[in-house]
C-alpha cells in the first residue's frame, strides 16, 4: 500500500452555507492537501458545495450522528494508505492556519493524538459559565484516567497518526466521541499532546448541542467513559 | 386473589394469542417470538398453578403470592427487555458498519472512474 501523508476530513451534517468556505480556507492556506468532506446524509446541498468548492465526499447513505461520520472518514483514510488525518469542522469554527501546527506536532512528538485547544490560547476563556463547568467537570474526570491533564477535552480540532487510524477503524465511540476517544486510546497506551488553536464564531448553522441536550450529553460521555475503562485492556500496546 | 390471577391469565394467552399472529404475519422473527412467547406461558403457568405460586412466593418470603406474581412477571419482561437492547445494540452497529462501507465502495467506485 503506498503511504500519502496528510488528509484533511470535515464531517458535516446540514452545513450547505459553511462548508464550501471551510473547503476553500483549508485549499488556501494548505494547497495541494486532498479534502474530504464525510456528508452525513445532509437534507440540504452541503455535498453539493463541498464539491463545488474542491473537496471530495463520502456521502453517507444514511445519517449516523457525529461518530459514525468521523471513523466513516478514519476508515477510508486508513484504507487509502494515509499517515496523518486532521479533522475540522464543517461549521468554520477552526481555524485552517492552525492545521500545520498539529501537523508539526504529530510529526515531532511521535504521538497518535494532537488536539487543537482554544483554552491554551492568550486569552482562551470559556463561551459561557455553563460549558465552563462541563469542561471542568471533564478535566477532573480525565485527568486521573490519562493520567495527564488536557486543557480542552470536547475540541474536535484533532490531528491523528495512522497508529490511531487503525485503532479508531475499528474501535470509535458512535454519539459524542471527543472525549470516549481518548479513554480509546489511552487503552492502547498511546499518547496524545495539545497545541493552542484559535476557534472563531460559525460561520453558519447551529451547535447540534443545545441547552436541552447538554445534561444528557455529560451523562452520556461520563458513562462512556467509564465503559471504556472497564474494556481497559492493561499496560500492554494495541 | 382469584380473580387477579385470572386477569393474569387472560392478558398472559392475550400476549400468546398476539405473538402467534404477529408471527403467522411474517411481523416478527420466529426468533424473536421465543422470548415473549417463554414469558407469556410462564406467566399462564404461574397464575393457573396456586401450589406452585404458593411455593415460589413462600420461597421469597412474600405473604401475597399475587404479588410474587407481579415481581416475576416484572423480572421476566425486564430479561425479555435486556435481551433486545442486546440485540438492538448489534444491529445498530451493523448497520453503522454497512453504511460506512457501502458509503466508502461508492467512493472508491467513484474514484475509479474518474481515474479512467
Amino acid at each position: 500500500m503506498r503511504i500519502l501523508d496528510l488528509l484533511i476530513i470535515i464531517p458535516a451534517f446540514n452545513e450547505e452555507g459553511a462548508v464550501g468556505t471551510v473547503v476553500a480556507e483549508v485549499n488556501a492556506v494548505l494547497p495541494g492537501v486532498p479534502v474530504l468532506v464525510i456528508d452525513d446524509c445532509s437534507g440540504d446541498a452541503t455535498a453539493a458545495a463541498a464539491r463545488s468548492a474542491g473537496a471530495r465526499v463520502l456521502a453517507l447513505p444514511t445519517h449516523l450522528g457525529l461518530g459514525g461520520c468521523v471513523q466513516a472518514g478514519y476508515k477510508l483514510a486508513f484504507e487509502l494508505g494515509y499517515e496523518f488525518v486532521i479533522r475540522v469542522d464543517g461549521d468554520g469554527q477552526h481555524d485552517p492556519h492552525d492545521i500545520p501546527g498539529i501537523l508539526a506536532k504529530l510529526k515531532q512528538t511521535g504521538c497518535q493524538m494532537v488536539i487543537g485547544s482554544r483554552y491554551l490560547v492568550d486569552g482562551g476563556k470559556f463561551t459561557s459559565p455553563a460549558r465552563g463547568a462541563g469542561i471542568v467537570l471533564f478535566r477532573l474526570v480525565l485527568w486521573p484516567i490519562l493520567g495527564k491533564w488536557v486543557s480542552d477535552p470536547t475540541s474536535g480540532f484533532v490531528g491523528v497518526n495512522r497508529e490511531a487510524l487503525a485503532v479508531f477503524s475499528k474501535s470509535f465511540p458512535l454519539e459524542y466521541p471527543e472525549i470516549e476517544a481518548l479513554v480509546v486510546l489511552k487503552r492502547k497506551a498511546f499518547q496524545f499532546e495539545e497545541v493552542p488553536c484559535n476557534i472563531r464564531p460559525r460561520k453558519a448553522g447551529r451547535s447540534s448541542i443545545t441547552a436541552m441536550k447538554s445534561i444528557s450529553y455529560i451523562v452520556h460521555v461520563l458513562l462512556g467513559v467509564f465503559v471504556n475503562i472497564l474494556k481497559y485492556d492493561g499496560p500492554r500496546r494495541r | 386473589m382469584d380473580r387477579l390471577l385470572d386477569v393474569m391469565a387472560i392478558f398472559s394467552m392475550a400476549l400468546m394469542a398476539m405473538v402467534l399472529l404477529s408471527v403467522r404475519r411474517a411481523h416478527i422473527r420466529v426468533e424473536y417470538s421465543v422470548s415473549w412467547l417463554t414469558a407469556a406461558a410462564t406467566l399462564l403457568i404461574l397464575s393457573r398453578s396456586s401450589t406452585l405460586l404458593n411455593w415460589l412466593s413462600a420461597h421469597m418470603g412474600i405473604t401475597y403470592p399475587p404479588l410474587a406474581l407481579i415481581l416475576i412477571a416484572s423480572w421476566v419482561f425486564l430479561v425479555v427487555f435486556y435481551r433486545f437492547s442486546v440485540r438492538i445494540s448489534d444491529l445498530k452497529d451493523a448497520n453503522t458498519d454497512l453504511a460506512q462501507r457501502l458509503a466508502i465502495l461508492e467512493y472508491r467506485l467513484h474514484s475509479a472512474h474518474e481515474d479512467k
